[in-house]
């Protein structure tokens, strides 16, 4: 049955999302593409290098744009001015209005800096951008995201590359509960069930990069998610059943020929 | 005259269009987008563009990232 994750004007049916960094080489990463299911693909915007640019092959030339839908990021801004800066450059690169915006607060966390992203949500917004923002767990600034105009907001799981997981799975089920717009987990998702219980919370999607990159076997990993997602969203549809503290049988009581 | 591309100094000659430029630096102009001064320079104004002496300009493409 068609379950797709819609943003705006965009549907997509697979509601896993992926990066395309820390790969070996293109070819292992296209190979995770195809594994994953994903119609979303992250990438950067970066100086050419003046001195290999002639040579190299291009990320733009290994896209195939048919089939993925390319969502740059503004990873590695720091500061509101950059962000913006970043987001029109991947515009004329033409890549259209989607952006995963980004606006870190340190190197070493890597955490968002939420009244940084929260504004350039809002200029980028204005301009037209089909804004994903990445942010912290925190149900006030996710409002706040809303607010400013962004198209979906994107949680994370716990900091970007850690691969720990959900860390804080309430503090997503309260975002959830508020929000008009996608939530998209993003960042520190390490394995397949952690695709898996952030799905069953409800949330529209999960976005990773590490989690897959950096298994030991990329493909298989990539697989992994796929199926987690699709199993945790299926679980999410389903509906649990209540959690209760105490056991309760599965084969009757009645008709017992044993005693006691 | 001298500009900075990409935060490196580069010498270039009088009347140089930013398209003359980027053509320097890479075979497909579709894969980059340039940045002037801190402005987007857009891809349709490059023929016409001649650098200026002290421009600082930004030469940018897609790399993987997450």
């Amino acid at each position: 049955m068609a379950d797709p994750i819609r943003i705006r004007d965009y549907s997509f049916e697979s509601r896993l999302f992926v990066g395309s960094g820390k790969y070996r080489d293109y070819d292992e990463m296209l190979a995770c593409w195809d594994a994953s299911g994903a119609e979303v693909v992250t990438v950067a915007v970066r100086r050419v290098d003046l001195n290999h640019e002639k040579e190299e092959r291009n990320l733009i030339d290994v896209i195939d744009r048919e089939r993925y839908t390319i969502l740059p990021n503004t990873a590695g801004c720091y500061t509101v001015e950059d962000t913006l800066r970043t987001a029109r450059l991947s515009r004329e690169l033409g890549l259209g209005d989607l952006l995963k915006l980004e606006v870190l607060a340190d190197e070493e966390t890597l955490l968002p800096n939420a009244p940084a992203t929260v504004e350039a949500t809002r200029q980028l917004a204005g301009e037209g951008f089909c804004v994903l923002a990445y942010t912290n767990d925190d149900p006030v600034t996710a409002k706040a995201l809303e607010e400013a105009g962004a198209a979906a907001v994107m949680p994370l799981g716990a900091p970007i590359g850690s691969g720990l997981g959900i860390l804080n799975p309430t503090n997503i089920k309260i975002i959830l509960q508020r929000a008009t717009v996608p939530i998209i987990v993003d960042a520190g998702v390490g394995t397949a069930s952690d695709v898996a219980l952030a799905m069953e919370l409800g949330i529209e999607g999960v976005l990773l990069n590490t989690g897959i990159a950096k298994a030991d076997d990329p493909v298989r990993m990539a697989s992994a998610m796929k199926h987690a997602c699709i199993a945790g969203r299926e679980a999410y549809l389903a509906g649990r059943m209540p959690a209760r503290l105490y056991a309760s049988p599965s084969s009757p009581r009645e008709g017992r020929f044993t005693e006691s | 005259m001298q500009i900075t591309l990409n935060g490196t100094p580069r010498q270039v000659a009088p009347n140089t269009t930013l398209a003359e430029l980027i053509d320097e630096i890479t075979q497909d102009r579709t894969r980059v987008a340039v940045e002037r001064n801190r402005a987007i320079a857009p891809r349709a104004q490059w023929d016409e563009t001649v650098v200026a002496d002290g421009d600082e300009i930004e030469v940018v493409t897609l790399v993987g990232g997450g």
